[in-house]
């Protein structure tokens, strides 16, 4: 099957870079203009020479989400069920080689943190592990599935790569979308923050959406890790795979996450900084080249990036997220996998939203289409 | 400067108007027009020729070199019939290449999006370059496309009508998802038209009516030739489409500086 290595293998990270920092403003400004933007416009909207347009294209980004989208934010949370890891990712506190006791939650703990997520008023949950396929695999997810099932509309999943079987079986199980991040598209800079595991597979993780479109999965969710590399080139290659899916998986939505690097136990510190201004831009980069993108924003963020960017292009927010298995109720202290950053309540952001004028949606699918 | 090549199957193109050889005052005429578009690709009803002889009278005209034939399946009322005159075509005229048209209403000759997917997905199986005529209906194409097409047809208005690109805002949308090349058929009326399609993207625009039936097909093939050229080159040299944002005075992003 044709994947989407055979088109990043006609792109070279170099001269992408090169033609994103020599973008002029004239190209920016004759992107601007235009009202269907393709991956040139995308790539000079990135661009450096965008940087003096971006409350221009804050407006735009806004008037283009509220079209589509409407004022509302979808809600969701993360519910961490392992942080058992058998890969070496030198940022990531799952990571192997940080000796700190690990948690696979059981039956009963799912249920005990479920019924906090749905005391909290969740009706999405993100189900999010590392990679540990003797323990944490198909059959584990299966499981858990099947406990949460009845109380959640929307279940997304954040797990390892799986096979295009595998997704099959997860989507007729119930879930409704699936993230999977490729980090960074350079693949010597990938070799070497994923050491070790099945993880340091570089093409085995860049061909994985392709087998999530194959299986039929509804959503599935792209982005890269910020901190790692260049974010510009990184972004442009993650546009260019996300339009290569939609125009063959064109049934499937998309969205995209932006994760900064935070800090977690034991890990490094990264090596390029997105500042707040760089992330709006990007956001808005995004949304003009992309209206139909669902970009969401995590608690990674702080209170005061996130109460801003509501109105910039904003479709879905975590809220009150704990990144350790257990971080709800059964086990607080376990490893977590990095520090949030808004460590409000779901109740407080959902006031946050209102006060924007924006509608907190929470149930936004229905188990009976699966 | 040449606008870039584009290739359909296995074929390298130059020309990105093709032509129909219906409707002409005479066969003369018919060729004269078509030397004079540069056309690569020309399209030729079943219906119209006779295969039995070798010296077909509209055939004849069309035997140049670097023009290719295009057979129709024009008058075809579903997916049988279609594929049986293809099937038919393909031995007499030695081309697998196939302009699927399947119109069960004889008055407006609307394309059945229904049976031109199944035609489209036994035509491919069995080994055809198929160029579906269609509505401009984007699901339509991606269906083509998984049944194996080697491009799409939509149309830009109702066939003969001259009427332009009244379907533009989904031609739009077809070009933007598009995997396989987008040729705005039927409808196109003017070089304008046709210079139009070109500057939203389309690999290349069919006409025929337009050009038959002009005062001088001739003088009209040379000036569509033209057209669909500074179309595809003002594409190519990235055309500014709008400029109507206007910078409002609420800042959104002026938490960035606080």
């Amino acid at each position: 099957m044709k994947t989407f290595k055979s088109v990043f293998g006609q792109y070279d990270w170099d001269s992408i870079q090169s033609k994103i920092y020599q973008t002029s403003s004239k190209e920016v400004e004759r992107s601007l203009a235009k009202t269907k933007r393709n991956l040139d416009d995308f790539l000079a909207l990135i661009s450096p020479a965008a940087q003096p347009y971006l409350e221009q294209m804050a407006l735009e980004c806004h008037e283009l989400t509220k079209k589509r989208f409407g004022k509302t934010i979808h809600m969701y949370a993360p519910l961490y069920l392992s942080n058992e890891c058998q890969n070496i990712c030198t940022y990531c506190g799952f990571s192997l080689d940080n000796k700190i006791k690990r948690k696979t939650l059981s039956d009963a703990e799912i249920k005990l943190e479920t019924q906090a997520l749905k005391e909290a008023g969740f009706d999405h949950v993100l189900l999010v592990t590392g990679e540990a396929n003797y323990t944490v695999n198909i059959n584990y997810f299966l499981n858990a599935i099947a406990q949460i099932k009845e109380q959640f509309s929307i279940i997304s999943a954040e797990v390892q790569p799986l096979s295009t079987e595998e997704y099959e079986r997860l989507h007729q199980a119930g879930v409704y979308s699936i993230l999977v991040y490729q980090e960074t598209y350079h693949q010597e800079v990938y070799k070497k923050y994923h050491t070790k595991g099945k993880k340091s597979n570089f093409d085995f993780r860049l061909e994985t959406p392709d087998r999530i479109g194959t299986a039929g999965i509804h959503k599935m969710g792209l982005g890269v890790l910020l901190g790692l590399e260049d974010w510009r080139t990184d972004s442009f290659f993650n546009a260019l795979h996300i339009d290569y899916l939609q125009k063959k998986y064109w049934q499937t939505k998309y969205s995209v996450s932006f994760p900064r690097l935070r800090p977690a136990e034991g890990i490094i510190e990264p090596n390029f900084i997105m500042d707040d201004k760089d992330l709006t831009q990007l956001i808005c980069a995004y949304r003009l080249w992309n209206e139909d993108l669902e970009i969401s924003i995590s608690t990674r963020e702080n209170e005061k990036f996130r109460n801003n960017i509501i109105p910039i292009g904003t479709t879905s927010m975590s809220a009150g997220s704990k990144t350790n298995p257990g971080g709800y109720v059964v086990d607080p202290q376990s490893l977590e996998q990095f520090e949030i950053s808004d460590e409000r309540s779901a109740k407080e952001i959902a006031q946050v939203i209102k006060n924007s004028g924006y509608e907190p949606v929470w149930k936004d699918w229905d188990k009976s289409y699966h | 400067m040449q606008t870039s090549l584009f290739k359909i199957g296995d074929k390298t193109l130059t020309s990105r108007l093709f032509l129909g050889t219906g409707k002409f005052g005479s066969n003369f005429e018919m060729e004269e027009a078509i030397l004079a578009s540069q056309s690569e690709l020309v399209t030729v009803a079943l219906k119209r020729i006779d295969l039995e002889t070798e010296t077909d009278a509209i055939l004849t005209h069309l035997k140049h070199p670097g023009i290719h034939l295009l057979p129709n399946t024009s008058g075809a009322r579903n997916a049988k019939e279609a594929i049986f005159a293809a099937q038919l075509v393909r031995e007499a005229l030695e081309t697998n290449w196939l302009k699927l048209e399947i119109h069960p209403d004889p008055k407006y000759l609307m394309p059945d999006a229904i049976e031109t997917l199944k035609a489209t997905e036994e035509l491919a199986k069995l080994g055809f370059i198929v160029l579906p005529y269609i509505h401009a209906d984007p699901v339509l194409c991606k269906h083509l496309e998984n049944a194996g097409t080697a491009a799409v047809m939509p149309l830009g208005s109702p066939i003969g009508s001259n009427k332009g690109l009244k379907t533009i805002d989904f031609l739009e949308i077809i070009i933007e998802q598009s995997n396989v090349p987008v040729i705005i058929d039927a409808g196109i009326g003017a070089p304008s038209d046709a210079a139009k399609a070109m500057e939203i993207g389309a690999d290349a625009v069919l006409v025929n009516t337009a050009i038959a039936v002009a005062g001088n097909p001739r003088l009209m093939a040379e000036a569509f030739k033209e057209a669909v050229i500074a179309g595809r080159k003002a594409f190519e040299a990235k055309i500014a489409i709008q400029q109507n944002h206007a910078v409002a005075s609420s800042p959104l992003t002026s938490f960035l500086y606080d």
